[in-house]
């Protein structure tokens, strides 16, 4: 069961944690409970993988270079490609989709060369294509997500 | 604004989450050899020129009910994108806004949208509104739920 505290620390920290010595401290400051508290509260938070971590936010691109790729695979190969693929450790999203296009990973390089060389890799391993989806641009404004808990 | 490997080393460090001590960035500065000032200034350098977006607490969305998030695909015309792309990245329940390249004939979406909901029925009126954004200018959509989350980590650099 989530508490206020719970609640407003998954909600009202995800911008502007604290660059300073003591972060929690200042986060229990500014809620009125002690630093204990809010240590607590987050280390259940993590306990139960209700929050994936608290750390910094990159924008696509900042470092290396990204690309979404989408491949479409027969169901029954599915599994043993999206393993193939969830293999490699330039891969960081690995989903699962209800479309032609069933497998969507982002794929994360430290430069174009070395990028193609993955997906080259990619293809030859499993037999399949990979389509290509590069940002042009992002029209995003991440202001974080704002939770609904009216029925948490 | 030029990396080079003590923020890089910084960049790895943090991905994996701050740790829950009273004193968390002090602890990335021992791990990485480096004074707690030298991590907290370059961090807040790195905030300032936007290689870092933001320092938060990052809510695991499915583990808190948002059980349907939906990649929302659009065909555009080329010349109303930006415009358009702008107006669905402000809607509060839009997670990511992206322009991509067609890939004709197979694939002719060129801007992309994530939506989160608790029920499809939510993520089907999100999905209406951003029609209603676009307009005439939607010339064919589709929608991508996820069915399975097979891999998820947190930034990654061989450097």
């Amino acid at each position: 069961m989530l508490t206020p505290l719970h609640k407003s620390l998954l909600n009202d920290f995800q911008r502007d944690f604290p660059l300073s010595s003591r972060p929690y401290q200042d986060i229990a400051n500014t809620l009125g409970v002690s630093e204990d508290d809010v240590l607590s509260a987050l280390t259940e938070l993590s306990d139960n993988h209700l929050i994936s971590r608290i750390g910094p936010i990159i924008p696509p691109n900042q470092l290396g270079v990204s690309t979404l790729v989408a491949m479409a695979i027969p169901e029954t190969q599915l599994q043993a490609v999206a393993d193939k693929i969830s293999a490699y450790p330039e891969v960081n999203h690995n989903y699962e989709r209800e479309h032609t296009f069933n497998l969507w990973f982002v794929v994360i390089a430290s430069n174009a060369e070395h990028l193609q060389a993955i997906l080259d890799a990619m293809e030859q391993e499993t037999g399949y294509k990979t389509m290509q989806l590069p940002l042009l641009d992002d029209f995003f404004i991440d202001l974080g997500f704002n939770m609904d808990f009216h029925n948490a | 604004m030029i990396l080079d490997e003590t923020d890089l080393d910084i960049m790895r460090a943090t991905q994996a989450g701050l740790p829950l001590t009273p004193e968390p960035y002090q602890c990335v500065a021992e791990q990485l050899g480096l004074t707690t000032e030298v991590v907290m200034t370059r961090m807040i350098a790195m905030q300032e020129q936007g290689i870092i977006r933001r320092i938060g607490v990052i809510p695991n969305h499915y583990k808190l009910g948002y059980h349907f998030n939906g990649m929302t695909v659009w065909n555009i015309p080329d010349d109303v994108i930006d415009k358009l792309g702008e107006k669905v990245g402000q809607l509060e329940f839009v997670s990511h806004c992206y322009h991509r390249p067609r890939h004709l004939p197979e694939w002719p979406y060129n801007l992309f949208a994530m939506v989160h909901g608790k029920t499809r029925e939510d993520v089907d009126q999100q999905i209406q509104h951003i029609a209603r954004v676009l307009g005439d200018a939607n010339l064919g959509c589709d929608v991508l739920y996820s069915t399975k989350i097979l891999k998820k980590t947190g930034f990654r650099s061989r450097g």
